[in-house]
C-alpha cells in the first residue's frame, strides 16, 4: 500500500511536463494547428526558464521566462504557418531540431562561465520549488500524501488545464476558438477574427509548453542542468492529445497514465513480474500508437479532432 | 447606422501570378543568405566573430583528408535517409519515421552481422544489405497499411513507432544481444571484421552505395512508371484514381521503400561506422533527412549536394566546438535556421505583400 | 449617381476590379442596389458574380474601386466590417461547422456574450416564426438536408439583423417548393425594408423575384434592367453577350446504334446517400446524349460509375452486350472498350495541375510499352501535336498545366481524350468557366466525335446549349431519371419543368 502511494505520487510527477505540454498543443491544435514543435518549444523553454532562474534566483522570473520562451519558439512557427503559410509538419519538426538544438547549445555556452562545470540553481529558488506544504493538510495520512506534497508546477498544470477546459467548451470565445479549427471558412464569414486568435492560441500554446520545459530542467534533475533534458517528452505529449481527445480536462488524467507508465518500472517488484526495463519504456509509445490505430479505426463524427487540422487557411483562396 | 470600421490594414496578403522558376532560384537564394547572416547575428550576439565561425566550419571541414572522411561518414547515413524520406514526401505521405526506418534496418542487418559472422564476407554483406532494406520496409510498411485500411494518421504513427523502435534495441542490448564479455555493462558486442563494410579510399563503402541510391532514386522518380505514379498520387487522389492506379497498392508499395532505403541507412551506419548497434544508431538522422529532403525540394540531386554542405556544417561544427569551446549543437540550430529562411521564402513564390496606399479610401 | 431615387441606395459600386493571379474576375464593375428592392445578379459561370459579393461580404479585398454603403464610402477589409454594415452574405457553398448546432453556428462570431442555451434557442425559434423558417436549434449541422443547412445560413444573417442580403445561387440545391418558400421569405423581408441582391443564372427565378436585374459577363457589368420592362430573349443576349441564336451544329446522326446499355442502376453517393436510383437508359454510338439536371442530381455518379470508377449498388451496364460493372478499368480496356471521360473537375480530377502537358498526355496511357520505364516520347509529340491541332496557348509543353488559362487547360483534357480513339466519351460541364470561342471549339470536337461513330455524353447546366447540341436529352432529378426526350422536340421550359421533378407524361401533355 505504502508502494503503491509512492508509485501514484511518482506517476503523477512524471506526468506533470506532459500535462503542459499535451495542454499546449491541444490549444495550438484546436485552432487547425499541428506544432509538432512541442519538444523544441518545450526545450526552449527548460533553458530560458533555467537560465533565468540561475541568474535571477527568482521562481516567478523563471515561470515567465520558460512562458516567454516557448512562445516565441511559437511564434516563429505561427509567422511560418500562419502567415506565410508553410508546411505545418514541416515548420514544427524543424522547430523541435531548432529548439533542442538551441537549447543545449546555449546551456554549453553557459557551462564555459560556469567556475566548477556544472550548472546548479540557486538555494532561494530552489526552496520555492519544494513541494508545498500545507499545515494539517499534508499531514493528512494518505489524501495528504497523494494531493497535497507537490511541487507548485503540479498544481499550476491542473489549475491550467481546467482553466483551458472552462476557456475552449464553456466561453464564447472558446466557441469561436474551436470554430476555427473545425472551419477557418465559415468562422471568417461569421466575423471571428481567425489570423488573430491563431496566433493567441498558437502563442498561449508555446507557453505553456515553455512553463512544461521549465519543469523538465528545474525539477526533473534536481536543480542540476543537463543537456536534452526533455528527452521526448515533447513528442510524448504530442501523442498524448490524441489519447486525451482534445480536450484539456482528458490530458490530466491522460497525462497521470504515462506518467504512471514512465515510473512504473521501478514499482513493480521483479520478483513477481520479470519484464525488461526496455519493455516499460516502450509502453508510453506503444499505447500511444495503439490508441491511434483503434481511433482511426472506428472514425465516427463523434471523434473530436478538428476538422481542418494540419490545413493553412488563407481567406482569398479560390 | 453606426458603424464601426476599421481601417484598411497596413499590410494584406495578396495572391499574384506564380513567379517564374529563375526568381524563384533567385528567392531561395536570398533565403540562404538571410539565414547564414540571421546565424551570424545570433553569434555575435555572442559574443564570438561569425565570420571566423563560418570560417572555421569550412577549414575544419576540408582541412586534412581525415577531415573530409570524417565529413562523408557523417553524410552517408544523412544522404540515404534523406533520400529514404523522399519517397515518401513524393506521394505527401508525411513519413517522419525514418527514425525508426533506420534502426530497425540496423537490428535486422545486425542480426546476420552478429550471428553469422562466419558466412563468405560477400555474401554475408549483401544478406546484411537485404535485412536492413527488409527490415527498415517493413517498418515502414505498418503505418502504411494503416492508413490505407483505416485513415490512421501517419504522422503520429510514424512518430510513435521510431520510439518503439529505439527500445526494441534497448531490449536486445539489456538481454538476448548483451555482450558477455562487457562484464555487467549492457552492450551489443562489437561486429567481427567480417562483418564490417570494407573501405574505399579510407571511408567505409556506404558513401558509394549512397551515390549509387542518387542516381537510381533519380531515375527511379523521374524516368520508371513507378515513379510517376507516385507524384500523381502525391498531387491528387482522385486524379490517381481517374487514371485507373490502385492508390491502396501504390502507398504500400511507396511506403516499404521508403522504409528500405532508410533501413539502408541503418545497416550501412551500423555496419561501417558504429561496427556494433546502439540506440544511437539513428542519432536524430531521421529528422535531419527531412529537412534536408525539404531544402531540396525532393529532387536526389540537390539531396545530395544539401547533404553534403550539411555535413560539412556538422563537421565544421566539431570544429568551432574543439577551438572555441561552442557546442556542436550550433550545427542543428543553423540548419534548422535556413530551413526557417527558406519555409518563409517559398511563400513569396504565389503570394506577396500590399502596402496601404497613403491617404487611401477609408 | 447625382439623380435622386425615390428609394434609398444600400449599396454602390463604382469601378470594381479584382485579379486573381493573371485572371481578370471583375473587370471596373458599378452595382447600385436600393433598400426595399431585390436585385438579381445574373451572368454566365465564371462571369465574376460570386466574386464580387465576395467583396461585399469582405472576404476578398477589392484591387480597385470604391464601395458606398448607405451612400457613406467605406472599406471593407473582414467580414466582420462586412457585419458592422450590415451586410450579410448566404455563401453558395454553405459556411457552416459541420460539428456544431444550428444555434451554435448562428451565434457564431456576434460580438455579445454567450447566452444560456435556453434564451439561444428561444430567440432563435423567434426569429424563424417572425419569417416563417423552421428549424431544430439543438440539431447538429451534418446530419441536416441542404435546405436545412440554407436556414441555418439565412438564420445567421437574421441574427445578425443585416439589412443588406446577398445570397449567392440560393436555389440550385433547392426543390420548386423550398424555392417557393424562400422567395416568399424574401418577399417579406423586401417589407421590411431590405436590400436584398440574389445571384443566380436562372431566367425564370429572375423574372419572378427581382425588381431590377444588373448582367455581368466576363467580369463586367455590362447592364442593368428593371425586371418589368425586360424578359428572357433580352436578359439572354445580355447574359451571353450577344443574341442567343447560339447556332450550335448539329450534323444529323448516322449508323446509330446501342453502345451503352444501362438498366437499373443504383449508385450511392460516398456518405451513403441515394447517387442514383433505378435508372435505365442507353447511349447510342453516332449520336450525343444530353443530360440535364439541377446540380448534384446524380450526374457526378452517372459518369463515374460509367467510367468505372465508381462501383454501383445494383443494375447493370452494358457495352454492346459486354457486361462492364463488376469488372475494373483495366479489364474494360483490355476488352478493347476505350472509355474517354472528361471530369467535372479538370485540374482536381482529369489533369495533374503540376505537371506539364507531356506528363499528363501520360496520365493513362503510362502503362503502355514494357518494362519499368516510361516512354515519353509518343506523348511529347501528342502534346505537340495537340497544340497545334486545337491552338493551345501554353509557354511550352513542358509547363505546368495549372499556369494556363481555363478553355487552354480544357483543350488539353479533352484533346487527350480524344486522342485515346474512344469508343464512348463522357463529358462532364465541358464548357464551364470557358469564354464563347473556347466553348465553340469545345462543340465541335464533341460533334467531330459524334460523326465519327462515337457514343459521346453531354452533362450540361445551360439548358440553350443542351438543346442545340445534344440529339436525345436525359433529364435528372434527386437520382431519378425524369425524361428522356428528343431534344428538337423540346422547349427549354419543359426541361426546366423535369429537371424539378415534372414527369415526361406531365409536361407534354
Amino acid at each position: 500500500m505504502d508502494l503503491f502511494i509512492k508509485f501514484l505520487v511518482a506517476a503523477v510527477l512524471a506526468g506533470t511536463p506532459l500535462l503542459f505540454g499535451t495542454a499546449g498543443e491541444i490549444v495550438s491544435e484546436k485552432v487547425g494547428h499541428l506544432n509538432l514543435g512541442v519538444e523544441g518549444m518545450m526545450s526552449i523553454g527548460a533553458c530560458a526558464g533555467f537560465m533565468a532562474g540561475y541568474y535571477s534566483d527568482s521562481f516567478l522570473i523563471a515561470l515567465i521566462a520558460a512562458a516567454l520562451g516557448g512562445a516565441l519558439g511559437a511564434l516563429v512557427y505561427g509567422v511560418l504557418t500562419v502567415t506565410f503559410m508553410a508546411n505545418q509538419n514541416v515548420t514544427g519538426l524543424t522547430l523541435t531540431i531548432f529548439g533542442i538544438g538551441l537549447s543545449n547549445f546555449i546551456g554549453v555556452y553557459a557551462l564555459s562561465f560556469s567556475p566548477n562545470g556544472t550548472l546548479k540553481l540557486p538555494e532561494g529558488i530552489t526552496a520555492h520549488m519544494r513541494s508545498i506544504h500545507i499545515p494539517g493538510l499534508s499531514d493528512l495520512p494518505i489524501v495528504g500524501e497523494l494531493l497535497f506534497s507537490y511541487n507548485p508546477f503540479v498544481y499550476l498544470g491542473v489549475v491550467l488545464a481546467i482553466a483551458l477546459s472552462f476557456y475552449l467548451s464553456r466561453t464564447k470565445t472558446g466557441l469561436n476558438v474551436q470554430a476555427i479549427g473545425e472551419n477557418p471558412a465559415a468562422a471568417d464569414a461569421a466575423g471571428i477574427r481567425v489570423i488573430r486568435w491563431k496566433y493567441i492560441n498558437i502563442l498561449l500554446g508555446g507557453a505553456i509548453c515553455g512553463i512544461g520545459g521549465a519543469y523538465c530542467s528545474m525539477i526533473i534533475n534536481s536543480g542540476v542542468w543537463i543537456s536534452n533534458c526533455v528527452g521526448g517528452l515533447g513528442w510524448i505529449s504530442v501523442a498524448l492529445v490524441i489519447f486525451a481527445g482534445w480536450k484539456p480536462a482528458n490530458a490530466i488524467y491522460g497525462s497521470l497514465i504515462f506518467g504512471a507508465l514512465r515510473v512504473l518500472k521501478y514499482y513493480v517488484p521483479k520478483s513477481y513480474v520479470n519484464v525488461p526495463v526496455a519493455v516499460y519504456d516502450m509502453l508510453p509509445f506503444l499505447i500511444t500508437a495503439l490508441v491511434l490505430v483503434v481511433s482511426s479505426m472506428h472514425k465516427s463524427k463523434g471523434v473530436n479532432i478538428p476538422a481542418s487540422l494540419g490545413l493553412n487557411y488563407y481567406r482569398e483562396e479560390r | 447606422m453606426s458603424a464601426q470600421i476599421s481601417k484598411e490594414p497596413l499590410i494584406r496578403v495578396i495572391k499574384r501570378a506564380e513567379r517564374p522558376p529563375r526568381q524563384v532560384t533567385m528567392l531561395r537564394a536570398l533565403a540562404l543568405v538571410l539565414a547564414i547572416v540571421a546565424g551570424g547575428v545570433f553569434i555575435l550576439c555572442l559574443g564570438y566573430n561569425p565570420i571566423s565561425i563560418y570560417g572555421t566550419i569550412l577549414s575544419g571541414a576540408f582541412r586534412s583528408t581525415m577531415a573530409v572522411q570524417a565529413t562523408v561518414k557523417i553524410m552517408i547515413p544523412l544522404l540515404i535517409s534523406s533520400l529514404g524520406v523522399t519517397l515518401a514526401f513524393k506521394m505527401k505521405f508525411w513519413n517522419i519515421g525514418a527514425e525508426g526506418q533506420i534502426i530497425a534496418g540496423a537490428i535486422l542487418a545486425s542480426y546476420f552481422a552478429l550471428y553469422h559472422d562466419t558466412w563468405n564476407h560477400w555474401v554475408l554483406v549483401g544478406v546484411m544489405f537485404l535485412a536492413g532494406a527488409i527490415g527498415g520496409g517493413l517498418w515502414g510498411l505498418i503505418p502504411a497499411l494503416c492508413k490505407v485500411k483505416w485513415n490512421t494518421n501517419e504522422t503520429l504513427f510514424t512518430l510513435m513507432l521510431n520510439y518503439i523502435a529505439l527500445y526494441v534495441v534497448d531490449y536486445l542490448r539489456d538481454g538476448p544481444w548483451k555482450d558477455p564479455g562487457s562484464q555487467g555493462f549492457p552492450k551489443i558486442a562489437r561486429f567481427s571484421k567480417n562483418a564490417m563494410l570494407d573501405k574505399v579510399l579510407g571511408i567505409q563503402m556506404g558513401w558509394i552505395i549512397a551515390l549509387i541510391l542518387v542516381v537510381v532514386l533519380y531515375i527511379y522518380l523521374r524516368y520508371t512508371k513507378q515513379g510517376y505514379e507516385i507524384s500523381v498520387v502525391g498531387e491528387s487522389s482522385p486524379t490517381a484514381k481517374y487514371a485507373v492506379m490502385n492508390v491502396r497498392k501504390i502507398i504500400l508499395r511507396t511506403m516499404f521503400l521508403s522504409g528500405a532505403v532508410c533501413g539502408i541507412a541503418g545497416m550501412v551506419q551500423a555496419t561501417g561506422s558504429d561496427i556494433t548497434l546502439t540506440e544511437n544508431v539513428a542519432g536524430g538522422v531521421g529528422f535531419t533527412a527531412i529537412i534536408v529532403a525539404w531544402l531540396a525540394q525532393l529532387n536526389p540531386i540537390t539531396i545530395a549536394i544539401v547533404s553534403f554542405l550539411f555535413s560539412v556544417l556538422e563537421k565544421g561544427s566539431s570544429v568551432v566546438q574543439s577551438s572555441f569551446g561552442l557546442s556542436t549543437d550550433c550545427a542543428d540550430v543553423l540548419q534548422a535556421i535556413i530551413l526557417f529562411f527558406v519555409l518563409g521564402c517559398e511563400f513569396f513564390i504565389r503570394y506577396g505583400f500590399v502596402v496601404r496606399k497613403k491617404g487611401g479610401a477609408s | 449617381m447625382s439623380q435622386k431615387e425615390s428609394m434609398t441606395s444600400a449599396i454602390q459600386c463604382h469601378q470594381i476590379t479584382k485579379t486573381f493571379g493573371p485572371v481578370v474576375a471583375n473587370d471596373k464593375i458599378d452595382l447600385e442596389v436600393r433598400y426595399g428592392e431585390i436585385l438579381a445578379l445574373l451572368g454566365e459561370n465564371g462571369s465574376g458574380k460570386t466574386t464580387l459579393m465576395n467583396m461585399l461580404s469582405g472576404i476578398y479585398h477589392p484591387d480597385g474601386g470604391s464601395i458606398e454603403i448607405g451612400g457613406k464610402a467605406v472599406t471593407i477589409n473582414s467580414p466582420v466590417d462586412a457585419m458592422n454594415l450590415g451586410i450579410g452574405m448566404i455563401h453558395q457553398h454553405f459556411k457552416l461547422v459541420e460539428m456544431f448546432t444550428a444555434m451554435d453556428n448562428i451565434v457564431l462570431g456576434t460580438p455579445e456574450k454567450k447566452l444560456p442555451p435556453k434564451v439561444l434557442r428561444q430567440r432563435v425559434l423567434e426569429i424563424c416564426q417572425s419569417v416563417g423558417l423552421e428549424i431544430d436549434p439543438d440539431k447538429r449541422v451534418y446530419e441536416m438536408s441542404v435546405s436545412e443547412k440554407q436556414t441555418v445560413e439565412i438564420l445567421k444573417v437574421l441574427y445578425r439583423k443585416a439589412k443588406i442580403l446577398i445570397l449567392d445561387e440560393p436555389t440550385a440545391v433547392l426543390t420548386p417548393q423550398e424555392t417557393q418558400k424562400l422567395f416568399a421569405i424574401l418577399r417579406r423581408m423586401r417589407e421590411r425594408g431590405c436590400a436584398i441582391i440574389i445571384i443566380t443564372h436562372k431566367l425564370q427565378e429572375v423574372l419572378e423575384i427581382s425588381d431590377r436585374v444588373t448582367i455581368l459577363w466576363k467580369g463586367k457589368s455590362i447592364a442593368t434592367v428593371n425586371t418589368k420592362e425586360t424578359d428572357r430573349r433580352q436578359l439572354t443576349e445580355l447574359m451571353v453577350g450577344r443574341p442567343v441564336v447560339l447556332s450550335i451544329k448539329r450534323p444529323e446522326p448516322k449508323n446509330v446504334a446501342t453502345s451503352i446499355q444501362v438498366e437499373r442502376l443504383t449508385v450511392n453517393k460516398p456518405d451513403g446517400t441515394v447517387g442514383l436510383k433505378d435508372v435505365s437508359f442507353e447511349i447510342r454510338s453516332g449520336e450525343i446524349l444530353g443530360v440535364a439536371g439541377i446540380a448534384g442530381s446524380g450526374q457526378k455518379e452517372l459518369c463515374e460509375v460509367i467510367a468505372g470508377l465508381t462501383k454501383a449498388e445494383s443494375g447493370s451496364i452494358k457495352f454492346h452486350g459486354e457486361e462492364l460493372l463488376g469488372k475494373s478499368p483495366m479489364e474494360i480496356f483490355d476488352l478493347g472498350i476505350h472509355m474517354g471521360f472528361v471530369p467535372e473537375d479538370r485540374l482536381g480530377m482529369g489533369l495533374v495541375a503540376s505537371m506539364g502537358m507531356v506528363d499528363n498526355m501520360l496520365l493513362k496511357s503510362y502503362r503502355n510499352g514494357k518494362g519499368p520505364f516510361i516512354d515519353r516520347k509518343p506523348a511529347k509529340e501528342l502534346a505537340e501535336s495537340l497544340v497545334k491541332k486545337l491552338e493551345i496557348v501554353t509557354p511550352g509543353v513542358e509547363t505546368p498545366v495549372r499556369l494556363m488559362s481555363g478553355g487552354n487547360v480544357q483543350k488539353v483534357l479533352l484533346g487527350r481524350e480524344i486522342e485515346s480513339n474512344p469508343s464512348v466519351l463522357i463529358t462532364a460541364y465541358p464548357v464551364r468557366g470557358l469564354d464563347i470561342n473556347s466553348s465553340y471549339t469545345v462543340y465541335d470536337l464533341l460533334n467531330e466525335q459524334k460523326e465519327k461513330g462515337v457514343a459521346v455524353m453531354f452533362v450540361g447546366e445551360d439548358l440553350d446549349v443542351l438543346l442545340e447540341l445534344s440529339d436525345r436529352i436525359l433529364v435528372l432529378c434527386h437520382g431519378h431519371i425524369t425524361g428522356l426526350v428528343d431534344a428538337k422536340k423540346m422547349t427549354k421550359e419543359q426541361i426546366g419543368l423535369m429537371m424539378t421533378g415534372s414527369t415526361e407524361q406531365e409536361v407534354i401533355s
